[in-house]
């Protein structure tokens, strides 16, 4: 099972402004394990459109447990919302652990795929551009390349918009996940 | 059983797996998809009542499991039958009703290709239930029912529903009940935290005009008692919610009945003065608090609740304590400290004085008005009755002037407001209550849209008193209209038929009354009827609801009973 959802509401930092309830809006990386039965995609997603919760992105994959999935999902909202998507979330019977590591110290990571338009004069920059962001080359035809990069947001949003001018043919992004730094892990057990 | 364990079809599997949980009725209607499990349902000793619509059966179980405390179950067949289904689940789950609903399925060998009367119904529920499952396995099917169990009656009850292909209730695996589930992402919080339940105890002792909110968590939890004690011992007077209405005797003298956007003056004007809110087992709804920032403006709220999910959701709250009412109100009240709040309850007994001089009962009319109509149907039950409404004005009424003596009296759909519910949910009430009498309290337009049960009442003998609050109008959005729409009655007058000829028609005893002096006598002989009775009452056609708080007003800004001579006052200021 993987996924990945990527909504483009949210405009680079505005700066914050107020929820509704007064706490400012900020974006926030929870963490979820959940139990890999059928359904349980559905059940999340369903959540969040059901609550009208703002979701950043969304993806999940398998954790380190067989059978036990993990999802990172950035939710955008003031404290109370963000306490309510946790609650919310723990309330599906499916769900095992909900945390909220954003003010934890974390890794993050996104992993895009940019099919790029790459004429053969324009070959040399774009690698070039590449190596830069430390991404690779994977994929190259008569007239395009394919690079893989992985990194923070930021990072894979400052090369995708270094190569919007060759033209980008397709593009294909992850969504966040993230991990706790050390030693201490997010399924509550420390390792 | 020859052999242990016993291999048994998917059928027979479901039933054992029932008959384990204790399960003594269903109410349902068959149907292709489910014809296996009929096939077998005939060798259980489980009690069977076939409904007329499907949704009929899933309030029907929805009441049996408000009035017993036992989870509910109703079952359709596939399709049609499962969507009928919806609108009761829906009910039952925003009530927190413990209920299992089962639905026939198309064989997996047709799932997904949209087959005859095939429908994703565990798609359609997912978000008006608390779970649900697919089996498409004969051999996880015991567990499946057992975890249903669980969980629907478990933490804060609500709706399992299990879709179980036809295919599948055909096919044979060994049969052993699960002892144990194991459901790690499941686990209700149900003791409060020490230190929170005593720092609640502090604020409690400490306030001067301290208010207790009880909810249907006191209902579900059992904790009617300790309720009790907790506001005798420090006379800490009681608001209800509408679900609520059961958890405190109504006649006693510390209970100010339901509040909210139909809650009386006094009682709104105590949550309004209050310096401390204690909500156990409440939601804090908008129906109680209106917008929930003009909700309660003085008062720290103290939120007791076995769902964290419910703390902080719609209002603020000072103090949460995560836990299953009964358990924590055992804790608490040891902790609370006697007390008299004299001058409190003085202001409170002035306010209340104002209301009730206000009260259409003791004013001079020879309309036939509902609130008399419910009062004498109080009086000829002494307020025993397990009393079952459809909603509306008819609802309000009933809350308003049926004062309820006995836990769990009063079935009623709160959260979902779904008219039709009234009869089905009395079917329900009746089989789970057989010795004590039941009245269904319904509006002229919420009975005609389940009115079809009537044939369920007799074929199961259900000994149903219907009374009709029959106006000719779906009353409470004529009463929005004329209120708050200039008076555009669009969509609201309703034609019926002949109410009493219609139960003769079914076999029901029934009779009509259009003036004041008939009620007693009628409301007499309806109780006296050995079985079902039906009553329409030819109620004043333009009565109202009152007191009313305007939508998101604060609800102490309410259109109040009119005076006699005066008519409607304006909404009071402060």
């Amino acid at each position: 099972m993987s996924m990945a959802l990527q909504g483009g509401e949210w405009a680079d930092e505005s700066g914050p402004e107020p929820g509704k309830n007064g706490s400012p809006l900020s974006r926030r990386t929870l963490v979820a394990l959940m139990e890999d039965r059928p359904g349980v995609l559905s059940r999340v997603a369903n959540l969040f459109r059901r609550r009208n919760y703002n979701i950043e992105s969304l993806s999940v994959g398998h954790s380190e447990t067989p059978g036990i999935s993990r999802m990172t999902v950035v939710v955008c909202g003031d404290d109370a919302v963000v306490e309510q998507v946790t609650k919310q979330l723990y309330k599906l019977i499916n769900v095992t652990k909900v945390t909220d590591v954003s003010d934890d110290a974390t890794v993050v990571r996104e992993l895009a795929l940019i099919k790029v338009h790459a004429a053969p004069a324009n070959r040399l920059e774009i690698k070039q551009l590449a190596d830069i962001f430390r991404a690779q080359i994977i994929d190259i035809s008569r007239d395009s390349m394919t690079i893989e990069i992985t990194g923070t947001e930021d990072k894979v949003d400052s090369l995708v918009s270094m190569l919007r001018p060759f033209g980008i043919k397709e593009m294909a992004r992850t969504g966040r996940v993230a991990m706790v730094r050390g030693a201490g892990g997010s399924n509550g057990a420390s390792a | 059983m020859a052999s242990y364990p016993a291999r048994l079809n998917g059928a027979q599997i479901l039933w054992e797996s029932l008959l384990r949980e204790n399960v003594e009725v269903l109410f349902g209607i068959t149907g292709g998809k489910v014809i296996p499990l009929y096939h077998e349902l005939a060798n259980y000793p489980i009690r069977y009542v076939t409904v007329r619509h499907e949704q009929a059966a899933a309030h029907a179980a929805d009441g049996y499991a408000r009035a017993s405390g036992k989870v509910g179950v109703c079952v359709a067949t596939s399709g049609p039958g499962a969507t009928n289904l919806v609108t009761g689940i829906a009910n039952a789950q925003m009530d927190s009703v413990p209920l299992v609903a089962i639905t026939g399925q198309a064989s997996t060998t047709d799932l997904g290709s949209d087959s005859f009367q095939e429908v994703d119904i565990t798609g359609i529920t997912m978000p008006i239930v608390k779970h649900n499952y697919l089996v498409t396995d004969v051999r996880d099917l015991a567990q499946a029912v057992k975890e249903a169990f669980y969980i629907a009656g478990s933490g804060r009850p609500g709706v399992v529903l299990i879709d179980i292909p036809v295919d599948v209730q055909r096919s044979q695996t060994e049969f052993e009940y699960p002892t144990e589930v194991n459901l790690p992402g499941y686990k209700p919080h149900l003791y409060g935290n020490g230190r929170q339940i005593k720092q609640a105890a502090e604020m409690m002792n400490a306030a001067q005009r301290p208010v207790l909110i009880a909810g249907r968590g006191i209902v579900i939890a059992g904790a009617e008692r300790e309720l009790r004690e907790l506001a005798e011992k420090a006379q800490i007077p009681v608001v209800t919610t509408l679900l609520g209405k059961t958890a405190l005797d109504e006649t006693h003298p510390l209970n100010l009945g339901m509040g909210g956007m139909h809650g009386e003056a006094c009682t709104n004007l105590a949550m309004q003065s209050a310096d401390l809110i204690v909500g156990i087992g409440a939601r804090f709804d908008d129906r109680l608090t209106s917008a929930a920032k003009t909700f309660a403006p003085q008062a720290r709220v103290v939120h007791i609740d076995v769902d964290p999910a419910e703390i902080g959701k719609r209002v603020r709250v000072d103090l949460p304590i995560v836990g299953d009412a009964l358990n924590v109100l055992r804790e608490l009240v040891p902790l609370v400290k006697p007390a008299i709040h004299e001058k409190w309850l003085a202001q409170i007994e002035e306010w209340r004085g104002d209301t009730h001089s206000r009260d259409i009962l003791w004013q001079e009319t020879d309309e036939l008005v509902p609130q008399f109509v419910v009062h004498q149907i109080w009086e000829a039950t002494g307020g025993e009755a397990m009393m079952v409404t459809d909603v509306g004005q008819n609802q309000m009424w009933e809350a308003q002037y049926y004062r309820h003596r006995r836990p769990r009296g009063l079935i009623t759909s709160g959260g979902l407001g779904t008219m039709g519910f009234g009869v089905p949910a009395a079917m329900g009430v009746a089989v789970a209550c057989p010795d004590c009498p039941v009245w269904a309290i319904v509006g002229d337009g919420g009975f005609q849209m389940t009115l079809q049960e009537l044939a369920t009442i007799v074929q199961e003998r259900l000994p149903i008193k219907i009374a009709i609050l029959n106006n000719g109008y779906l009353g409470m959005v004529r009463q929005w209209q004329e209120l708050f729409f200039s008076g555009n009655y669009c969509g609201t007058p309703i034609l019926g038929p002949d109410f009493a000829k219609l139960a003769e028609a079914y076999g029901i005893w029934g009779t009509t009354v259009s003036d004041k002096e008939h009620v007693v006598e009628a409301v007499a002989a309806a109780k006296a009827v050995d079985g079902p009775a039906l009553i329409d009452f030819r109620i004043e056609r333009e009565h109202n609801v009152f007191p009313i708080v305007p939508v998101d007003e604060p609800i102490d800004k309410m259109i109040r009973r009119p005076v006699p001579g005066v008519g409607y006052n304006a909404p009071r200021e402060g």
